[in-house]
């Protein structure tokens, strides 16, 4: 019972670090990009606007980059504190590949973030424009060297057992393992959709309380406009994603569709209780044969169903149905709406555009066309990135129980004989202070946002005299 | 001490090892000036206290990655004393984690959230500065013990942790020497000249008890000839003591001149002392269990970390140079600007 009691704890207190951790990633890998996008624009337009839209946000990279290092960190300890026996097993392979994630990615970043932030007026422009480049290109490498690894912890090959331990035979094998495209074009389009919503939202939120400095105006087109253009090809990878996936994977599609039998015709569950014990949905409500079409492209395809994957003996050998499930929905749930509000918004700010022609020469889209409750809608939606990315790591990573490695280990073989109880309290801890540290960030950024639209500090421009406002 | 360069499976530990060595070395002296700066926080002034935020600030990250590096290596090149090592210190290693989530979010918070919250974060930037610092050296001296949990081996990790963070004061008062100026660096003088005798005491008292805990130690360096090839490590070290606490008492010298020198002479100190104890404990990765050999991976894993290692590293090394370079000089308030 013990080393039972240590095994949950240990995956909890996984889950909640690196839960923690990826918030911040989310926003710096793409962050990092668009910094660069309101630089280079800057060089090329010389308008304040730009500038005054990088050093706005520059800000709260530096704190989401802060608050991605420490719990990073963390990160890296919790394999050897929780879990000696994956690098044990896999050692050989995880190690160099996270070898090369501090190597090419978290010494770039770290170094050139100094520049970034603090190099302005000490260095010329070229220099500080390839700074703010090479950290966005750091976190990029971090990503993907991560992913990888992930990737590889799913569908993994290029290696022989011997012992019990793996050994790497192909390192190319290896690292374009079959998932891993999928699951890099999807984090990071996940990534700037995170950044996107963020910018649109935070920009909305100035614009509400009386901010109509033509940063605003220029965030938001730029935060509305990402998002509109990444939302469709994000709902497409997603989708190839989970083709591949059920072909990897099988046990996991199942799960994430809540599909018992494997059979032809398979209806998509939009809601549904999915009942282990019983093996049946309650209180289903679903659409007939689309899950078929979704996954097979048929109108009849046969769909991979969980009571496929059961021992002899009636234990399953597949993940917890019902988390998947749910956080599968949650994830396809907040991409739809963002699809909807990112494009009637663009919808709306364009026919405005129309209406004023004459006013409005040289813009596409002008922001005094968006209605308030959309301006409203978007406040919110800041974080909804982060809540879609959670749910897909989530379905992604429960849908791999009861393995660790597909396959070659499970959860259960990797933990460490540490004493349930320190488990126990080093997890409220982290708790603690992680509830404390997000409330404190995100107290920040509305305070960064009040006082800049406040127009404290050397931030804003005056309000654009060509446009008056929509009140 | 040199492993047979024609066999893989000899040299590519050895190799590993080193590598980790420096890796722990650098994070040491870089980290540690940053995490002593924070210690020092409370004594300063709250005009003081920005400038010696904008001594570190640019720098601090890149320090801590070497830590990321160190674990990684030991991780890699040696997963069988990663999971003993990191298991046994479960407690310290989670508190030294605390330590450095606050002081890593402080840097930022404090900058940034309201005026009322600045003092909180003040205080969160020095305690977390100083957990980090205890707490690593508790693991110092708990692994310098052989990980046994005891009474006495905690005692004497109690002490180690006093005297690392003494350690990294030290180290962070002789920084600010070079990087402040006026009366913050006169300050710092007087907070060396107080520290140099916490490391006087810290480095004598670790260096005696090491050999008298281990009979293997006290071999290796109490042997014929061993001890004659090894008589200059204390020599010099007691060297650069005396010409620290010289220099200390004379500074600062006129025009600012050789500010950075108690800097690098205590860099010098630092690499030393801890020469000393790799030597002690080589070839084992955790003392008298597992040596470098027992634990390490397969070899063709390191060999493509190693080329990777190769050509990195140096690049590494050459951008954060041209960081230092680029901020050198006095320190002034970190701006965006
Ligand atoms: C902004 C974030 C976001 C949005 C809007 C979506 N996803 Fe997603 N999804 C992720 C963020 C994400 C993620 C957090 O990045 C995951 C977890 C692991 C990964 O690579 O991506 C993920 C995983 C993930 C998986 C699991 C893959 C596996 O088996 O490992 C599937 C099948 C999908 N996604 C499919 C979709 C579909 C059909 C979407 C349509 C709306 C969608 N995602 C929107
Ligand atoms: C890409 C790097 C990642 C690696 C190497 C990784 C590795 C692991 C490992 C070792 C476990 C085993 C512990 C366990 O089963 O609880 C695990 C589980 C888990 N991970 Fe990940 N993970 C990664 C990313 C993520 C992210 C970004 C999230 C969420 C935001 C996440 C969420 C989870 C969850 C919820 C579990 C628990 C599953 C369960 O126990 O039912 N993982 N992962
Ligand atoms: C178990 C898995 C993970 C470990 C051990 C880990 C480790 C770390 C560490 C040590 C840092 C700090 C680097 C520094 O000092 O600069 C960091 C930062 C970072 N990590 Fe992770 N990480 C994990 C999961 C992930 C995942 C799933 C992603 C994204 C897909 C990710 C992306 C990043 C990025 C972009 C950074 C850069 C710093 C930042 O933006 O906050 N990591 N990680």
């Amino acid at each position: 019972m013990e080393a039972l009691d240590t095994l949950i704890l240990s995956r909890i207190q996984f889950a909640a670090n690196i839960s923690f951790h990826i918030l911040f990633p989310t926003i710096t890998i793409a962050l990092g990009w668009v910094l660069l996008f309101f630089r280079v624009r800057f060089s090329q337009t010389g308008d304040d606007k730009w500038m005054n839209a990088y050093r706005f946000w520059v800000k709260i990279f530096a704190l989401s980059f802060a608050m991605g290092v420490v719990s990073g960190i963390t990160m890296s300890f919790q394999f050897g504190t929780n879990w000696p026996g994956f690098m044990e097993t896999v050692g050989n392979i995880a190690g160099p590949l996270l070898a090369y994630e501090v190597l090419t990615a978290f010494f770039l970043e770290a170094v050139f973030i100094g520049i970034m932030l603090f190099g302005f007026s000490r260095v010329p422009g070229w220099v500080h424009m390839l700074a703010t480049g090479l950290v966005a290109f750091g976190t990029t490498m971090s990503a993907f060297w991560i992913i990888v690894l992930n990737s590889w912890m799913h569908t993994p090959q290029g290696f022989e057992m011997r012992d019990g331990v793996a050994f790497a035979t192909d390192w190319w094998a290896i690292i374009f393992n079959p998932s891993m495209p999928y699951r890099f074009a999807h984090m990071m389009i996940a990534s700037f959709l995170t950044v996107a919503f963020l910018v649109a939202g935070v920009s909305a939120f100035r614009w509400l309380i009386g901010d109509r400095s033509r940063e605003v105006r220029a965030m938001l087109k730029t935060g509305i406009t990402l998002g509109a253009v990444l939302i469709p090809v994000q709902i497409f990878v997603g989708d190839s994603h989970g083709l591949n996936t059920l072909e990897y994977q099988p046990a996991k599609v199942a799960a994430m569709e809540a599909n018992w039998e494997t059979q032809p015709s398979v209806p998509l569950v939009l809601f549904a209780i999915p009942d282990e014990e019983a093996r049946e949905n309650h209180y289903e409500v679903a659409i007939p044969n689309v899950a078929s079409l979704i996954l097979t492209h048929k109108l009849d395809g046969v769909v991979p169903g969980l009571n496929d994957f059961m021992a002899e003996d009636g234990t399953p050998l597949h993940p917890p149905v019902a988390p998947v499930f749910f956080s599968f929905r949650v994830m396809v749930g907040t991409g739809m709406a963002m699809l909807a509000l990112s494009w009637v918004s663009l919808w709306f700010m364009y026919r405005r555009h129309h209406r004023h022609e004459g006013q409005t020469t040289g813009h596409w889209l002008a922001v005094e066309g968006l209605p308030k409750p959309f301006l409203w809608a978007m406040v919110p939606m800041a974080f909804s990135g982060w809540v879609a990315t959670l749910a897909g790591w989530y379905t992604t990573e429960i849908g791999r129980q009861p393995w660790l490695v597909q396959g070659v280990m499970t959860t259960e073989m990797a933990v460490a004989d540490v004493p349930a109880p320190l488990v126990l309290g080093t997890l409220i801890t982290y708790l603690a202070i992680y509830a404390g540290l997000l409330v404190a960030y995100i107290g920040v950024i509305v305070y960064l946002a009040t006082k800049a639209a406040r127009g404290d500090g050397p931030g804003t421009t005056a309000p654009d005299p060509a446009l008056a406002p929509a009140e | 001490m040199l492993p047979d360069f024609s066999n893989p499976a000899d040299w590519l530990p050895w190799a590993f090892a080193s590598l980790m060595g420096l890796s722990i070395l650098i994070y040491v002296i870089l980290d540690g000036f940053d995490l002593g700066v924070g210690i020092l926080f409370p004594l300063a002034t709250p005009g003081e206290k920005d400038l010696m935020i904008g001594s570190i600030g640019p720098f601090w990250d890149a320090n801590e990655t070497w830590l990321v590096l160190a674990v990684g290596l030991l991780l890699v090149a040696f997963p069988t004393a990663h999971g003993v090592i990191l298991t046994a210190l479960y407690l310290p290693v989670f508190v030294m984690l605390v330590g450095l989530i606050l002081r890593g979010v402080a840097f930022e918070f404090r900058a940034k959230a309201r005026d009322q919250y600045r003092n909180l974060w003040n205080g969160a930037f020095f305690a977390g500065s100083l957990i980090t610092a205890l707490a690593q050296g508790f693991m110092l001296g708990l692994y310098i013990m052989g990980l046994e949990q005891t009474a006495a081996t905690y005692a004497f990790a109690t002490l180690a942790a006093v005297f690392l963070a003494v350690g990294y004061s030290f180290i962070g008062a002789v920084w600010l020497i070079h990087k402040a100026e006026g009366q913050l660096q006169t300050k710092a003088i007087g907070w060396s000249r107080g520290g140099l005798w916490g490391v006087i005491l810290g480095i004598g008292a670790i260096s005696l008890s090491t050999p008298f805990v281990s009979n293997r130690i006290f071999d290796k360096w109490f042997g014929f000839p061993e001890m004659l090839y090894l008589l200059p490590l204390p020599v010099i070290s007691a060297a650069l003591i005396a010409w620290l606490f010289v220099m200390l008492r004379r500074m600062p010298f006129p025009q600012d001149r050789f500010s950075w020198l108690p800097f690098a002479v205590s860099t010098g100190l630092f690499a030393l002392a801890y020469l000393g104890m790799a030597y002690s404990f080589y070839p084992y990765v955790v003392p008298d269990q597992l040596t470098i050999y027992d634990a390490a991976s397969a070899p063709e894993s390191l060999f493509i970390i190693l080329v990777g290692a190769c050509v990195v590293v140096p690049v590494i090394i050459s951008y954060t140079i041209l960081a230092y370079f680029i901020f050198r000089g006095k320190a002034t308030e970190l701006r965006y600007e």
